[in-house]
């Protein structure tokens, strides 16, 4: 197999502000997610564990990494470039706290590697206000009491952002099953809904 | 996880280079990064797939052709799927959720793993993960395992929705490898447990699925997918069916049937394909068609309900169909 950093890639080290901020922690994978190492990948098969250059832009922010080809984009969003907004639930696929925007689609980043974000869009629940002001979803939410713990809603708004995005918002039903794959403990799902179909309106 | 190398493929000959034993391509991720995570999977070389020229919907002559890293959402929305091969669509809409429809790859779907819950649980003997460490289903939790197809080595489920429609419409997956390349019709792409369930179809190490074909038929157009579970939505099946009739008026002159969450792989039923051939499309036909639907069943401790529901599951399927004509 070829190398998997482009040439032009290598050495960039880390350009995201704040980015090795203080009291990074280690993530889920055993080495390190971020190195300013200014080697390339060698040419041949790359040797297990070895770091991935990934250029990505997050919040539209240009950033560039060198990732553990294990680390998934949940833990490199929230333990190194500090957007803890991104909630870990379950860690497996079937919560949806986890959700982001790569490319501007709904996905899951408990089970999207970091590296296979390159050249790619996301978008976390830290972007989705234009500055000081809130998108239409958020201040939905906050309308509707879209939640109580708070602890799904950022993976709930992303979600129903992309799903308003998608045109799958027509009726009641269709916005409960658009929304099923992020699931609330609290229960929250009739405030969800209400907040869903007033932010479709604003979004229009 | 254990440690891997990764590399991004950006031509399929590149993918094919050094793919073996030991290599997995990464698609969406929604089955490999789980399995990962879990160390029930543990490659030794990852390979990103996701660039290479492996999408695309086509409908032409032959019937519809659908690249292996098109996603869930994106086939599942497509006027020529929806229009010509709706059970097909229906299967996608009803599988998983919103967000990982939008990354699982139609490739990846076909080999995703069994969501036997001991197979997932590596502090538990399971024959799959680990050949001749025992069964735990067979005496622990089995409501939602097999029973059609099984053996004493393993009674998981095959959890695709879409191969149960793909298996329906007689669907053929193609692949590639340094060895050239073939096709193979899904049904017989997936194989039986037997002594080995550990083998779950023909695919070979290092071998690369680049698409599924649907041949055009008479009955495509006219199919629905019908799929019960235990909460309404983002669940697996614990029955399913995918149904397609071609008619000549009130009269079936061809059936195609499959069902899901029955058998160890997507299981075609040719025996009540038969009874409803040539046959009045009315309730009386579906509930005599499906009678001996189960024939050959062995039920566990806890499935005993699945010979009754998967009759019901048909019959409800067969309606829905003739109600919407
Ligand atoms: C919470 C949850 C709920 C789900 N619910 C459903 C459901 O209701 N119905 C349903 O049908 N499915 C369901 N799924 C399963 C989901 O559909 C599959 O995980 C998905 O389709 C796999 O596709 P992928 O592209 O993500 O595959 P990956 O995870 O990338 O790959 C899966 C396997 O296939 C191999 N592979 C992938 N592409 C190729 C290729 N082109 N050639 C050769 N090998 C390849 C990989 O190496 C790996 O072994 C669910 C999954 C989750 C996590
Ligand atoms: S049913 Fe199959 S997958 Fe499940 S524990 Fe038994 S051998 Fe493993
Ligand atoms: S944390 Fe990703 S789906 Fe639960
Ligand atoms: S608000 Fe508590 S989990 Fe949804």
């Amino acid at each position: 197999m070829n190398p998997d950093d482009d040439a032009g890639h290598s050495g960039s080290g880390v350009s995201r502000r704040g980015f090795l901020g203080g009291g990074v922690v280690a993530a889920a994978a055993a080495a390190p997610l971020v190195v300013t190492a200014a080697d390339a990948t060698p040419a041949a098969a790359a040797e297990a564990d070895e770091l991935v250059t990934v250029r990505v832009a997050v919040n539209g922010d240009p950033v560039t990494m060198r990732v553990d080809p294990r680390a998934t984009l949940l833990d490199t969003l929230r333990d190194k470039l500090e957007l803890t907004g991104t909630k870990k639930g379950c860690d497996r696929g079937q919560c949806g706290a986890c959700t982001v925007h790569v490319d501007g689609r709904r996905v899951l980043s408990c089970l999207t590697l970091a590296a296979t974000t390159d050249d790619r869009a996301v978008t976390t629940i830290e972007g989705l206000a234009d500055g000081d002001r809130l998108h239409p979803m958020q201040e939905a939410f906050i309308e509707h009491d879209g939640f109580q713990c708070g602890f799904c809603t950022p993976g709930q708004i992303m979600s129903a952002v992309a799903m308003v995005d998608e045109g799958h918002a027509g009726s009641d039903d269709e916005i409960r099953e658009g929304m099923s794959g992020n699931i609330c403990r609290c229960s929250a799902y009739p405030s969800i809904v209400s907040a869903i179909k007033d932010a479709r309106e604003a979004m229009r | 996880m254990r440690p891997y190398t990764f590399a991004r493929a950006r031509s399929v000959r590149q993918a094919l280079a050094n793919a073996g034993e030991g290599t997995a391509f990464l698609a969406g991720g929604t089955t490999l990064v789980d399995l990962m995570k879990l160390e029930v999977m543990s490659p030794e070389h990852v390979v990103d797939i996701n660039r290479l020229p492996l999408g695309g919907i086509r409908h032409d002559r032959d019937g519809l052709h659908i690249g292996a890293l098109e996603r869930m959402s994106d086939v599942a929305a497509d006027d020529t799927v929806r229009r010509h091969y709706p059970v097909i669509a229906q299967a996608l809409e009803l599988s998983a959720s919103g967000q990982l429809r939008n990354m699982a790859s139609i490739g990846g779907n076909l080999l995703q793993r069994t969501r036997c819950g001991y197979f997932r649980d590596v502090s538990t003997p399971c024959n799959k993960r680990e050949p001749g460490s025992g069964c735990s289903a067979l005496t622990g939790f089995n409501r939602m395992h097999a029973i059609l197809g099984t053996s004493d080595a393993c009674v998981a489920t095959h959890a695709s929705d879409l191969a149960v429609a793909l298996v329906a419409l007689g669907a053929e997956v193609r692949l590639t490898s340094g060895r050239g390349d073939r096709a193979v019709p899904l049904e017989t792409f997936y194989t039986l447990p037997g002594g080995t369930p550990e083998v779950e179809n023909v695919l070979r190490p290092g071998e690369l699925v680049t698409g599924v074909t649907v041949p055009r038929s008479a009955w495509a157009a006219h199919s629905t997918y019908l799929k019960i579970r235990d909460r309404q939505s983002y669940e697996f099946a614990l029955s399913s069916a995918a149904v397609a009739l071609e008619t000549r008026g009130r009269t079936i002159k061809q059936a195609r049937i499959a069902v899901g969450g029955m058998g160890t792989r997507p299981w075609r039923l040719t025996s009540v394909e038969r009874a409803l051939a040539g046959k009045p499309a009315t309730a009386d036909t579906y509930e005599s068609a499906v009678r001996r639907a189960a024939d050959g069943a062995s039920t566990l401790e806890h499935n005993e309900f699945k010979p009754a529901l998967l009759r019901r599951t048909l019959v409800r399927a067969l309606t829905a169909l003739q109600e919407q004509a």
